[in-house]
Formats: structure tokens, C-alpha cells, sequence
């Protein structure tokens, strides 16, 4: 029936100009509220936020609604969907385009707009009003990008019969949901802002303050660590050569938010208990979602990865470079006005946990900087020096790895000192063991291997540093006494130490994978014959046949691998090289046996002359240890974010919060 | 009938799904180990920030093979290096010299971690010495509020 059809996507896109309006209104009334003191005026700023969030809902879903019906009026449609798609990736397909994805990006925004509405009721009226219309400004920017540049509901007047398929590289689970988690992330930053923003017109900051940021910074932080996490373990096992991370552009839009974002859950913990670090944590909380803003730009723009791209398509790449100048610009003005009104009260020594988180700030934020100019500077060597030049991996590891290796060194130090004033060798002696233990695995492992590489026990140690570390400063808390009880007590500390210790030994696995990986892969390249049996690493392998087949939407070669140890079959894998004949694209699909202590990774090439097939081997060790390290993390942030002490909204109706509260 | 157009269209775009190919490794180990450590600091041209090692494209292959030529002639491997930039230029690097204005591209983080630590130094200084005077403190109804939100 296509009258409804058309009906869904004419509402769809009436919905999104609705959606903008409101999000005009909200952005402009509550903030004269607030300043006027009009309680009726700034009520307006929560029933808007959940119309804005609803209207943008039922646009997204008209959206996708076309795209499970194949609705090949829509040119979105016709450009990144085929019939033939299993469903999955017709849905993953509105995300997987450009409209799409800053449809999606809205959709987040609002999301966090109406949560900050509804589970808001604990805020000051005036703080509330303020940075619901803080978020709704960031909103009108957004919609007016899509509505004027990015507009998804475009129709097509002669509808072609079939669609030009997706990009088959984005046909697979892990990328269908990584921008979604990635843009959670993104945006979750964007509450961060609002409430700088609003604190800054108000120029007042405590500790209050930062408890009502920190929950929504841990879970903008869980859900990046998720969304980089995905995105690295795609390229793992899709790209066909096993990296995990490549220091492409992309990647490091996303790298420099969630820094500054661990930055922000640091320093925010500084402001919450001890009123110190104010004004810093508002300049990251500005910066956070700055980086953010220039992610989009990076992606969206595709200027970093040729300057061409942007001449291209200058419109969108200018629009968003005058979202990023407008609220970036107007919030560090805001920012270098107000901030000086930002008194510090907590004191502290020169050994405490402040100074620790002082230095843990520092190396965040440097780090990122690091990645930030890497990130860029092809752009101004070109733009200011007329030299055209690449900055890759090689600078980015040799400049940004000692920062995290610094951090490393000092984190389970810096976990376990006592605010206010510390005594460094105590630290230090509680961390005894830790340090042993994790000096003792280097030592082994260094003795073991056969190559000298440096690279593994050095990892080795930090990682399990980490580690011990973090189970010594559970042990700590745990006070004093016979062994169970502090056990006993151990499993009744607070969800947020808990949430602290395995964050932080997350880090420690992931650093644990890295090294690993890096240091001992064995590699084999080679021609082979089907049914001979080569030996890479003490496992034999054989290619015991290759087959066409049918996929789908694709056509696949597909072998049949065996793998050995000794007489015993251990795995039999199908690697798989995958042509998409409605995109004209291939992809590689590797064999992959995962193992907690390596991962077996075969890779199927061309069939030679002499009948034989060109194969690759790699012995991966600690591979799954990387994204097991990133889940680990995440695990920690929602154990944090599950302690009793956040559920600030739900605590203050308890109590039966008296500010007074505008009438609704 | 489609199903050969189909099949033979996938014939048409059997691009090499390789990276280094077994043909291109050379005989002896301590050269091509060599090879693929240079290779890993060559950028593929025709491609997205991709080394040629891991490249599958044709120039990246090319590439791979004018290196592993260089090596077997005898050439070290800054001698490969300055080849390979001659012909193809600086944007074929992936770890930037660190000439002219690339300086600072490679000082600005120590640099600004210097000055970090400076100025983080001096803060936490001037908390050490905030103790020695009296702040003025929140109000009465202000600490009243804060305590309720606290949650204490």
C-alpha cells in the first residue's frame, strides 16, 4: 500500500522541522526564564525536551521504516541498501551513510536531553532551566545541519528498481553497532557541556555540581570504551591482517574524547569531594565534548584524510567547523569571564590523592594534545608550509606511548593515597607486593622468550602491575583484622571502589594484550598445496580444500583449514575471501580460532599457477586480552555508575528534596 | 544466465586479497625481515593511511618490490629511504621528518607536558599555602542544601 508508505516518510521528515522548532523554543525560553526568574518560563524547558526526543524518535523510525521496506523512492535507500541484505544490515544501513548517522547523532542528543529532564528533578529550577537550553542549542545547530546540508528524507522522482547495496565492509555485526555505542558516547559528552555552560552563567560550582556530572561523564565514558572497543576488534578480524589499531583519523576522533573523558571522571571525583580543581574541570568538561564536535568534523568532513574531500562537499565540512567555532568559541569566552570567580576551598599537601589526580589530568590531556596535532598536522603542513606529508603510526606510538606508560607507573600509586595529605613511603609499602610480583612475571617472561624485545616484559609488568595493584587497593580498604573478615568486608565496600579497582585492572589487561600481541606474533606467508601440512609456531596447518559459495548478497572462496598439534586436530577453520557483486567489492574474511592465550588467524589469498593457494598464518598471542581489557573497563564505569550514592534523583524524592520546584 | 553475469563479474574483480604476496619474499631472512620493517614506514599512496605492507593495492605492491630491489643491491636503509622520498616524496612517510617545520610536531608534546607540570606544580603549591588562611565558607542554608544533596 504505498499511500502509507508515503505517508510514514512525509511524517518522518515533518517530525524532524517539528522537532527543530521545538528545540528553538526550548533553547531561548527557559534561559530567559532563568535569568528573569520566571518559574513558568523556565518549566517550559522539560516537557520540550521529551517532545523534542519523541518527534526525533518517530523521524528515525520513519527512516528505518523505509529502509526494512527497501523503499526505493528515498535516494538514502537506493545508495546504501539492496534487497538482497539480510535485515540486520537494512537496519544498520540507516546509520551507515552519512544522513543516517547525523539523524542518529540527533537522536543521542535529545535522548540525553530528555533523560537530563527527567531524571533532572533533583537540580536547582535555574540550573535545570539552563542546561536543558544549553542542550536544546546544541540541538537547533544539529537540526538545521541536517535539515539544510544532510537531509535524509530526500525523494527520488524515478525509482530505480534496486538499491546500490552498503559497503560490504560495513556488513558485519561488530561495525553495525559500533557508531551507535560511539555516538552514545559522543553526545553523552554533550550533557557534560551543557552543565559547564549552565554553571558558568550561574558562576557557581561545588561539589554538588560535580556529582550530578560525574554519573553522566562515566556514562558517556562506558559507552565510548565500548564503541572504540567494537570498532578496534572489527578491524581485527575484518581487515584481514589482525592489527587493532591503526592511528587512522577516524580513530583518533574518537581517541580524544574519551581521553579528555577519563580526564573528566578524574578530576570530577576532585571536585565532588574536596572543591578544588573547579575551574579545570569545567574547561575539560568544555573541551570533551569540543573533541567530540571535532570528531564529526573529522568524519563528516573527511578534510583530514585529503584536503580534496572537504572541497568536495565544502558546505557540510563549513557548517559544522561554525557549529564547533560558535560553542566552542562562546563557551571559552564564557569560560575566561566567569572562571576566575571559581574559588578552590579544599587544601592539600603536596602528597595526596589531589596531586595524584593533578598529574593524572596532566598526562591525559597532554596525551590527547599529542594525538590532536599528530591528527592534524597534515592539514597545516599543507595549508601553512606547502608540504604534503603523512604523520602515521611510527610518530604516534613514539610520542604518545611514554604518557600512558607514565600513567601506568603511577596510577595503582596514586589510587591508593589519602586526600588532603599522604605519606609517600607508605604507599609505597603497601604496593610492595604488587611490585614483586609484577617484577618477578617480567623477569620470567624476559628470561623465556626468544627474542629480546624489550617491548613484551615491559608491558608484562605494567599490565599485571595494574592488575595487583588494584586488587591491593581493594585489600587496603578492607581495614584491619583477622583475613576473612577483611575479605567479608572487602565484598561489602561501596559498588564505586569496586567499580575503581576493576576499571583500573581493565587497563592493565588491555596494556597486557598489547604488549603481548605485539611482541610475540609469529607470522607465515607461503604457498601451499591442498592437503600439505606446514608448521608455524609448534601448530601444523593444513589447507585440506577451497570452495565457491553462495552467500546472499556475496559470492565466497572459501577454505577449509585444519589445525594441529601434533596428532591432534585443535580447529578447523574457514577463511574466506567474499566478493560483493552489487558494490564491486571484495573483503576478506579470516579463520580465526580465539584462545585465552592466542589466537590462531588464517587468511586465504589467490590460487597460484601450479595449482597451489597463497595462505597466511599468524600465532597471535593474548589478542582477545585487548577488548577483554576494554569490556573489563566499561564493567567498571557501570559498576561505578550502579553505586547507590548516584542515584541522586531517586535518593532526593526519598528524602522529599524541599527546593522549591516550579509548577508542572 | 545472471548467475553467470554475477560470476563472471566476480572473475573481473579478483583484485589480490593480499598483502605481501609469497612471490615477493625474498631468500634470505635478515634482508626481508629488512624489507617489511621499511615497509611498515611507507605509506601505500592510493590508499587511506594504509603502509604498504599491509596494502593490497597494485602501487603498494609495486612499492614493496622497488624496496626489496634497493635492499638486494646492497643499499642501507636510510639509503632505501632517501630513494623511495625521491621518487615519491615526503608524503610517502609515515613517521614525519623531523626537519623544519615538523620540529614542532615532534617538541610540542614534550613541551607541553613541561609547561603542565609547571603550571601543575604551581597550583599545588598554592593549595598547600591556601591552608595557612581562612576561606570564607558557604552560607548556612547553602550547606544545609548541599549536605541534603549529598545525601548525608
Amino acid at each position: 500500500m504505498p499511500s502509507i508508505r508515503h505517508m510514514i516518510i512525509e511524517l518522518g521528515h515533518f517530525a524532524l522541522i517539528l522537532a527543530f522548532l521545538v528545540a528553538i523554543v526550548q533553547a531561548v525560553i527557559p534561559l530567559v526564564g532563568a535569568h528573569k526568574g520566571w518559574a513558568n518560563w523556565m518549566s517550559v524547558a522539560e516537557p520540550a525536551a521529551s517532545v523534542q526526543f519523541l518527534l526525533t524518535a518517530f523521524s528515525f523510525g520513519a527512516l528505518t521504516y523505509a529502509f526494512v521496506t527497501s523503499d526505493f523512492s528515498l535516494q538514502l535507500v537506493v545508495l546504501n541498501s539492496h534487497t538482497a541484505k539480510p535485515m540486520l544490515y537494512k537496519v544498520s544501513g540507516v546509520w551507515g551513510n552519512h544522513e543516517g548517522s547525523m539523524l542518529l547523532w540527533v537522536l543521542i542528543l535529545t535522548l540525553f536531553g530528555a533523560m537530563a529532564a527527567w531524571f533532572g528533578g533533583n537540580l536547582p529550577p535555574s540550573l535545570r532551566a539552563r542546561v536543558l537550553s544549553v542542550q536544546s542549542a546544541i540541538s537547533v545547530a544539529f537540526f538545521a545541519f541536517i535539515l539544510f546540508t544532510s537531509n535524509p528524507f530526500t525523494r527520488l522522482a524515478t525509482p530505480p528498481f534496486d538499491g546500490q547495496d552498503l559497503n560490504p565492509l560495513l556488513q558485519d555485526p561488530g561495525l553495525a553497532f559500533h557508531p551507535p555505542f560511539l555516538y552514545l558516547g559522543y553526545v553523552g559528552l554533550s550533557i557534560c557541556f551543557s552543565f559547564a555552560v549552565a554553571a558558568l552563567i550561574e558562576g557557581r560550582v561545588d561539589a554538588a555540581w560535580g556529582r550530578w556530572v560525574r554519573p553522566w561523564t562515566l556514562a558517556a565514558w562506558i559507552f565510548l570504551t565500548i564503541g572504540i572497543g567494537l570498532g578496534s576488534w572489527w578491524a581485527y578480524y575484518e581487515l584481514g591482517w589482525g592489527g587493532f589499531w591503526f592511528w587512522d583519523p577516524v580513530e583518533n576522533a574518537s581517541f580524544m574524547p574519551w581521553l579528555i573523558a577519563v580526564a573528566l571522571l578524574h578530576s570530577a571525583i576532585v571536585v565532588e569531594k574536596r572543591e578544588s580543581l573547579k575551574s579545570w574541570t569545567m574547561l575539560l568538561a568544555i573541551m570533551a565534548f569540543g573533541f567530540s564536535l571535532i570528531g564529526t568534523f573529522i568524519v563528516r568532513s573527511g578534510v583530514i584524510t585529503s584536503v580534496h574531500a572537504f572541497a568536495n562537499d565544502p558546505e557540510r565540512g563549513v557548517f559544522i567547523l561554525m557549529i564547533l567555532a560558535v560553542f566552542m568559541g562562546g563557551a571559552l569566552v564564557l569560560y575566561a569571564l566567569r572562571a576566575s570567580a571559581l574559588e578552590a576551598k579544599g587544601v592539600f599537601g603536596v602528597v595526596s590523592r589531589e596531586t595524584a589526580l593533578v598529574l593524572n589530568n596532566i598526562l591525559l590531556a597532554v596525551a590527547a594534545f599529542v594525538v590532536f596535532i599528530g591528527t592534524i598536522w597534515p592539514l597545516i603542513a599543507e595549508l601553512f608550509f606547502d608540504r604534503k606529508l603523512s604523520v602515521g603510526p611510527p610518530f604516534f606510538n613514539m610520542a604518545f606511548t611514554p604518557f600512558m606508560v607514565a600513567l601506568a607507573l603511577i596510577l595503582p600509586v596514586g589510587a591508593i593515597l589519602p586526600w588532603k595529605r599522604a605519606r609517600l613511603g607508605r604507599a609505597l609499602v603497601q604496593l610492595r607486593g604488587a611490585f614483586v610480583l609484577a617484577l618477578a612475571m617480567a623477569s620470567v617472561v624476559w628470561a623465556m622468550q626468544a627474542e629480546r624485545s624489550v617491548l613484551g616484559p615491559v608491558g608484562l609488568f605494567l599490565g599485571a602491575w595494574l592488575v595487583s595493584g588494584a586488587a591491593v587497593d581493594l585489600w587496603i580498604r578492607s581495614g584491619r583484622g583477622a583475613i576473612g573478615d577483611r575479605l567479608r568486608r572487602m565484598l561489602r565496600l561501596p559498588r564505586a571502589d569496586w567499580g575503581k579497582a576493576v576499571a583500573h585492572a581493565g587497563l592493565g589487561i588491555t596494556i597486557f594484550g598489547i604488549a603481548g600481541l605485539l611482541a610475540w606474533q609469529h607470522e607465515d606467508i607461503r604457498v601451499t598445496q591442498i592437503g600439505d601440512r606446514f608448521e608455524v609456531a609448534g601448530y601444523g596447518i593444513v589447507l585440506d580444500s577451497v570452495d565457491r559459495v553462495e552467500g546472499p548478497n556475496y559470492l565466497s572462496t572459501m577454505g577449509t583449514m585444519t589445525v594441529w598439534r601434533g596428532s591432534k586436530q585443535i580447529a578447523k577453520l574457514h577463511p574466506e575471501k567474499r566478493i560483493y557483486p552489487v558494490a564491486k567489492m571484495p573483503t576478506t574474511e579470516a579463520g580465526i580460532d580465539s584462545g585465552m592465550l592466542r589466537d590462531i588467524y588464517l587468511v586465504i589469498g589467490d590460487p597460484q599457477q601450479d595449482g597451489g593457494w597463497a595462505v597466511r598464518t599468524y600465532i597471535k598471542p593474548l589478542a582477545n586480552w585487548i577488548w577483554s581489557g576494554a569490556i573489563i573497563m566499561a564493567l567498571g564505569g557501570g559498576l561505578s555508575l550502579s553505586d547507590r550514592r548516584y542515584r541522586v534523583a531517586a535518593g532526593a524524592r526519598k528524602t522529599g528534596a524541599a527546593a522549591p520546584v516550579p509548577a508542572e | 544466465m545472471l548467475r553467470n553475469i554475477i560470476l563472471s563479474l566476480g572473475l573481473l574483480l579478483a583484485i589480490p586479497a593480499f598483502a605481501v604476496e609469497p612471490d615477493e619474499v625474498l631468500g634470505d631472512p635478515a634482508l626481508e625481515s629488512r624489507a617489511r620493517e621499511l615497509s611498515k614506514g611507507l605509506r601505500c599512496l592510493v590508499c587511506r593511511n594504509e603502509n604498504i605492507d599491509e596494502s593490497n593495492a597494485e602501487l603498494a605492491r609495486d612499492l614493496r618490490v622497488l624496496v626489496r630491489e634497493r635492499l638486494v643491491a646492497g643499499d642501507s636503509d636510510p639509503q632505501v629511504i632517501d630513494f623511495i622520498v625521491n621518487r615519491y616524496g615526503e608524503y610517502v612517510l609515515l613517521r614525519p621528518t623531523t626537519g623544519g617545520a615538523n620540529l614542532m610536531l615532534w617538541i610540542a608534546g614534550p613541551v607541553l607536558l613541561l609547561v603542565a607540570l609547571g603550571v601543575g606544580a604551581g597550583y599545588v603549591r598554592s593549595r598547600r599555602r591556601a591552608g595557612e588562611t581562612p576561606q570564607d565558607q558557604l552560607s548556612e542554608d547553602e550547606q544545609a542544601r548541599l549536605k541534603e544533596i549529598m545525601g548525608e
